[in-house]
């Protein structure tokens, strides 16, 4: 018998998977559901926070109902993704990272969606928009505001 | 297929995230409305990514008896006049892209009102392209594993198990030449062999599936379009190596393609084909997917490990290389999402065929996403060898109307920026690394005229001082000196020296960084400071960009002559510094005006103009 115990790891990707489910649910990192999560998985929690600051995906602040995510891969940078983001940016009120002041909208860049022969790209919670034209943003917005009409879907067609 | 569907009609619908993103839903649901409508009876499905995401909406129709035809960029009226006309027994010629041939059907015959329509291997697109790993991207619905073995899917993995060697397995995989498609090019049998030698038990295999190179999106289409083809090739790895369990790690921000691997794997396991005895053979092997969560660095193979165990994805230095210390400092293979397609195919074709395909020392095929400006982006599976003009030229039919092609980006941010001047270059990754640059993942980014050089060096020095991990100094540090500097020249506060200091630290990072990520973190600075280093010298001596693109050194005026007034510069200006009567010339407040250019790339009569 060893005299120092060897440590038992906790299954493969769980902390990951631990992180996003309590993403998922309340939709950022709250305090209180990290503590629990530690314990859950015999971890630190320091090592669940140096995680959660480690990874883009995760946030401790609370984030709006609808997530706008601008691509800023290279495509849809040279195709104009900077000035979709600087745009959306003024409509909203709001810089990236941040959240619209009626809860509506939270605006972050990300590194690229991987949807580049459609660039430039944003992404509405799960919904890929390609192509995108400046002009669209309103009637994109609306279709997630409540009670406003707004485009139908993702699709604006080239003939 | 002809089996499997005998006498309905098949309508699949490219649904993968380009798909999608062009609107294919709407596609698919005006399809399924109007075909209920009229009471026409058809087997409609989503499929993958056939490449062409330029043409998409895509929607392939396979009737029985009359042939089998793709449809392109299609809008929800279009797919209702489809159906009208399918639904009365014809196949129409309206927005036909090309004719898909069946190997084993009796529906060779084109119709004669389709006589103009090409094959789908006519079209300048796909002249020169040979589909190893894409070879059923588009073609098949995803979910279903039928289809995948009606394509000759799992013959690969019966034979390996019930007549192969896990040697063997190696042996083959080795003189077939497979070389890692993740961007390094190690071989892969060579690498198999070093971990099948390792005594350390349990083993382990990884598919690598953190593609986050930007402007490429091969591993996410083979994920979304042919799942199984993963799975058989990591089953087969499994089996060689001697390991009994595998990860897939896929970045966080493909929901769609984890959404789909992991439906792909339970329906594996519901076939006997995932699980314990697979084949009766008395080998069990099982797969999960772990969900990343955002970081570039993941994508490198310590930091992949390190997440996979639940810590932060930080690199350790190699050697110990992962086939010898791996996942829980177990022996472990790492292999890209590419190549494990790949090996489905060799196994099922043998080595000799793949190591035909290619040039010696580069055999087999690589996928290339072409996107940027360029007039056809998609994704492009070719022999390699090929040279950078054909792929940019010939498939990807030139740059975007009117505008001179200037450079490729190869390689992400680890890559480089080639001049036009060089495209008689092969693609392999030898060439490619002399000229600087590297093949990397094959992300393959077209740069024209309006696309200012020392811009993109800046955005990837951006993206790599975000991306690093911090815990190497010449990374840490080093990048954020190069994107300060690079931020002085694009802003026209440059002086000569900057550029001594810019290409030094450029050669300390490379040389220093601890991981592949900072090593290669220089080479988009290195390149355009090699090829495009009179646009650094306008920037800094002349305070002028010559592709008009950076803000400190440009002004924006409007052509009263070629102003109609029409006022969608005015709307659409973020911060309110156009203005103008409606159906007079409008004006810019140069005051305000941030020269973000939404009015020039709005206005439809080009009176924006940019003074550089």
């Amino acid at each position: 018998m060893p005299i120092i115990a060897q440590p038992v790891h906790p299954p493969a990707g769980a902390l990951l998977a631990k992180l996003h489910a309590i993403n998922s649910e309340r939709g950022y990192l709250p305090e209180e559901d990290l503590r629990v999560a530690a314990d859950e998985l015999a971890l630190p929690l320091s090592l669940l926070y140096s995680a959660a600051t480690f990874y883009s995906a995760f946030s401790f602040k609370p984030r709006g109902l609808h997530t706008v995510q601008v691509c800023m891969g290279t495509a849809c940078y040279i195709r104009g993704g900077d000035r979709l983001l600087e745009k959306l940016e003024t409509k909203l009120g709001v810089k990236h990272g941040e959240t619209s002041e009626d809860g509506v909208f939270t605006i972050d860049t990300v590194h690229c969606l991987g949807s580049c022969s459609m660039s430039p790209v944003i992404r509405v919670d799960e919904d890929t928009y390609g192509r995108f034209k400046i002009n669209r943003i309103p009637r994109v917005l609306n279709k997630y505001r409540q009670n406003e009409p707004g485009e139908k879907g993702p699709g604006e067609q080239e003939t | 297929m002809s089996i499997l569907y005998p006498q309905r009609p098949r309508i699949i619908v490219g649904m993968a995230t380009c798909g999608l993103a062009a609107g294919a839903d709407e596609v698919f649901d005006a399809l399924r409305e109007e075909a209920d409508r009229l009471g026409f009876d058809l087997t409609l499905l989503a499929t993958g990514c056939i490449g062409y995401c330029q043409q998409e909406p895509l929607v392939d129709v396979r009737m029985p008896d009359l042939g089998r035809v793709l449809y392109a960029k299609m809008t929800p009226e279009r797919a209702r006049n489809l159906i009208t006309a399918l639904s009365t027994g014809k196949l129409p010629a309206e927005h036909a892209l090309a004719s898909i041939p069946e190997e084993d059907s009796n529906t060779r015959k084109r119709p004669e009102h389709l006589s103009a329509v090409p094959l789908i291997s006519e079209l300048p697109f796909y002249t020169q392209q040979h589909k190893i790993v894409l070879r059923n991207s588009g073609l098949i619905d995803p979910f279903s594993i039928e289809e995948y073995i009606a394509r000759d899917g799992y013959q690969a993995l019966s034979r390996t198990l019930l007549h192969l060697s896990s040697q063997d397995v190696i042996d083959e995989i080795t003189q077939s030449g497979l070389r890692g498609r993740g961007g390094g090019g190690f071989p892969t049998g060579k690498k198999w062999g070093v971990c099948s030698n390792e005594t350390g038990e349990p083993k382990y295999i990884i598919c690598n599936a953190d593609e986050g190179d930007p402007g490429a999106y091969m591993d996410r289409t083979v994920l979304e379009s042919d799942p199984y083809s993963v799975i058989e090739g990591m089953t087969i790895g499994g089996y060689a190596i001697g390991a009994n369990s595998g990860y897939v790690y896929v970045r966080n921000e493909y929901p769609l393609a984890i959404e789909r691997i992991n439906r792909a794997i339970a329906r594996a396991e519901e076939c006997g084909l995932l699980g314990e005895e697979i084949f009766g053979s008395g080998f069990n092997f099982s797969i999960k997917v772990v969900r990343g969560a955002g970081a570039f660095v993941c994508g490198e193979e310590t930091a992949l490990i390190a997440s996979i165990e639940g810590g932060l994805g930080e690199p350790r230095p190699r050697p110990p290389y992962p086939a010898k210390n791996g996942l829980w400092g177990k022996p472990t293979i790492i292999n890209n999402v590419k190549t494990l397609a790949s090996v489905s195919a060799i196994v099922s074709k043998g080595a000799r065929w793949y190591s035909n395909i290619g040039t010696k020392g580069n055999t087999g095929t690589v996928v290339f996403s072409l996107v940027g400006k360029v007039a056809n982006t998609g994704l492009v599976e070719v022999p390699l060898g090929l040279t950078l003009k054909e792929m940019i030229e010939g498939i990807g039919n030139g740059g975007l109307a009117g505008r001179r092609v200037k450079a490729v980006q190869t390689g992400g941010p680890s890559g480089g920026c080639l001049p036009a001047r060089l495209f008689d270059l092969p693609i392999n990754y030898e060439a490619l690394t002399q000229a600087g640059s590297i093949m990397g993942s094959g992300g393959m980014v077209v740069m024209d005229e309006d696309t200012c050089m020392v811009d993109v060096a800046r955005y990837f020095l951006n993206f790599t001082m975000a991306e690093s991990c911090g815990k190497c100094t010449p990374c840490r540090e080093g990048t954020r000196y190069m994107y300060e500097i690079l931020t002085r020249i694009v802003e026209g506060q440059a002086t000569p020296e900057d550029v001594v200091l810019l290409e030094e630290l450029a050669i300390w990072v490379k040389e220093t960084s601890l991981c592949g990520l900072g090593q290669t973190a220089p080479n988009p600075v290195l390149t355009t400071l090699r090829y495009f280093h009179d646009e650094y010298d306008a920037h800094i001596m002349e305070k002028r960009c010559p592709a008009g693109v950076c803000r400190a050194l440009i002004q924006l005026t409007i052509d009263p002559e070629l102003c109609n007034g029409c006022g969608l510069c005015m709307r659409e200006c973020p911060v309110g510094a156009i203005s103008g009567e409606k159906k007079k010339p409008h004006f810019i407040d140069p005051k305000m005006c941030t020269q973000c250019r939404t009015c020039h790339d709005v206005c439809p009569e080009g009176a924006v103009k940019i003074v550089r």
